[in-house]
């Protein structure tokens, strides 16, 4: 048994007429050999951490220990309070990406999802739209599992490691699992949530992985509120019916595919794009001589 | 096989798995090898953790990790002031310490009895440790089982004799590896057992002859 690919998720929820985090939840009780109620009190550990920390990232003013990043989230926050964003929807989900992510910058506590660099996406995106639909603890809790599901589909098939598969493998996994998720609490199907999973994925094909200095801060937090807003719009157009020309899965093998062809300075390694420019090596030269004389 | 929780988690301090988390653990575990609170750490720092320790926060983290805080404690970016508190003195060096993985550490030791000890570990991804050296022994510990560590003499036998003691009191042994330095001169092994290793099966084992120091060092 078990799902190693989002066409067999999708089979088995339609198959069983349930939601893909019912699949994963039963075949997560099955392969650990806990009690449903253990995963699940398992997952609400990661709820809790995730909603602490979108709490303290909107109302505390971070600041990360390079102090390149912090202080965004709130600054949105109050703008959207006084009503004059662009958007509701997307300048929460926006402020919420922001909040984890600069509170990951600041040494804070986070849930990998899939990794450190993007655990800003599933938070920003999930919380305020669960609150938005009022759809209760129960729902929103569920749906971090069909977040997982896609998410572990992905890990097997391709990687979640910026060092081996650019941004696109942890800000883009994160924002294909986050569309997934979103769609599940939106109450579409399966198969619109996979599909939200792709589309969210094909748009991030590509983005490369050059943090400035090497820190998970300049461009990494930006980009888990693109992201999470990306999240949004695939998950809109799944649920209106669109779908992906190309199916999940084999978008799912092109990132693998792009992953392997990037070359390494676009690999985490702070050699290449934005790292590479002369105000991000500026950045690395004045943090590295400030690591000298401190250290 | 991945489960849920490896893509969604774990609940860990930011910034990086590899540059804070797994710094944590290698703290912790070099912890578990001094078998002792911290009194002196001098900590060589290699490669990416030399370059961006500040920025990712690796010397909070390494810091942490002595004094035996989790991964997931929000007094790791706090730890350096507990230090002090705590009269942990505590040193950094960025070093090149060879053809090692780049997010590299040696950790030199010291307890308050005036026990020493040289730690070398690394930090290989999603906030996983390997710890590659111990006092110069070519090592491969992971802190992930209990672990049995023995210095003992090289010479023939005494390898079989501390395996038919922990075969004597029920425990499987996973892996094992020695190490030693030259022929005849001292010799380390370490044994990933199933179960953990009572205080007695130790004493048995520090009474052989050959055996200079036996310790556990628990899933860290």
């Amino acid at each position: 048994m078990g799902y190693h690919s989002v066409d067999e998720l999708v089979h088995l929820a339609e198959e069983k007429g349930v939601r893909i985090s019912d699949v994963v939840l039963g075949e997560e009780v099955a392969s650990s050999g806990l009690a449903p109620e253990e995963v699940r009190e398992k997952m609400r550990r990661n709820l809790a951490v995730m909603r602490e920390a979108l709490r303290k990232g909107l109302s505390e003013g971070t600041r990360s220990a390079s102090g390149l990043v912090g202080g965004g989230a709130r600054r949105l926050k109050e703008r959207e309070a006084g009503k004059k964003t662009l958007t509701t929807d997307l300048a929460r989900v926006i402020a919420g990406a922001l909040a984890v992510s600069e509170v990951n910058a600041a040494m804070g506590r986070i849930v990998a999802g899939p990794t450190a660099g993007s655990a800003g996406v599933l938070p920003g995106v999930l919380l305020p739209m669960a609150e938005k639909f009022d759809v209760g603890e129960e729902a929103l809790l569920m749906s971090l599992f069909t977040a997982a599901g896609v998410g572990k589909i992905i890990t097997e098939k391709a990687t979640v490691a910026g060092a081996e598969g650019g941004c696109q493998a942890e800000c883009g996994s994160a924002s294909g699992m986050a569309a997934a998720a979103l769609v599940e609490l939106a109450g579409g199907t399966p198969r619109q949530a996979a599909q939200a999973m792709a589309i969210a994925l094909k748009n991030l094909l590509g983005l490369v992985c050059d943090p400035v200095a090497g820190l998970v801060e300049v461009p990494c937090v930006k980009r888990n509120a693109g992201a999470a807003a990306n999240a949004v719009t695939a998950a809109e157009m799944a649920l209106a019916g669109i779908e992906s020309v190309i199916p999940p899965d084999e978008v799912i093998e092109a990132m693998a595919s792009v992953g392997r062809l990037l070359p390494p300075q676009l690999k985490e390694t702070a050699e290449g794009g934005l790292a590479a420019t002369p105000t991000g090596r500026r950045i690395q030269r004045q943090l590295m001589g400030k690591e000298e004389r401190k250290g | 096989m991945t489960g849920v929780f490896d893509v969604l988690g774990p609940i860990m301090i930011g910034p990086s798995s590899s540059h804070t988390a797994g710094a944590v653990r290698i703290g912790r575990v070099a912890r578990a090898i001094l078998g002792d609170r911290v009194s002196r750490a001098r900590i060589l720092l290699h490669g990416s953790f030399a370059e961006t320790y500040r920025g990712h926060g690796t010397d909070r983290a390494l810091v942490a990790g002595l004094m035996g805080y989790a991964t997931d404690d929000e007094k790791i970016r706090e730890a350096l002031e507990a230090a002090v508190r705590e009269g942990l003195a505590v040193s950094f060096e960025r070093a090149d310490l060879g053809p090692v993985h780049p997010n590299t550490a040696l950790l030199l030791l010291t307890s308050p009895s005036g026990r020493r000890v040289e730690v070398m570990g690394s930090s290989v991804g999603g906030g996983s440790v390997v710890i590659t050296r111990i006092n110069g022994f070519a090592v491969e510990l992971t802190g992930e089982y209990n672990t049995l560590l023995t210095i003992h003499q090289d010479r023939k036998g005494v390898i079989a004799a501390v395996t038919a003691i922990l075969a004597e009191a029920d425990i499987n042994i996973a892996f094992m590896r020695v190490s030693r330095q030259e022929r005849g001169a001292t010799a380390l092994m370490l044994i990933e057992v199933d179960q953990p290793v009572a205080v007695w099966v130790l004493e048995q084992i520090r009474a052989l002859g050959a055996v200079e120091q036996a310790m556990m060092i628990e899933p860290q």
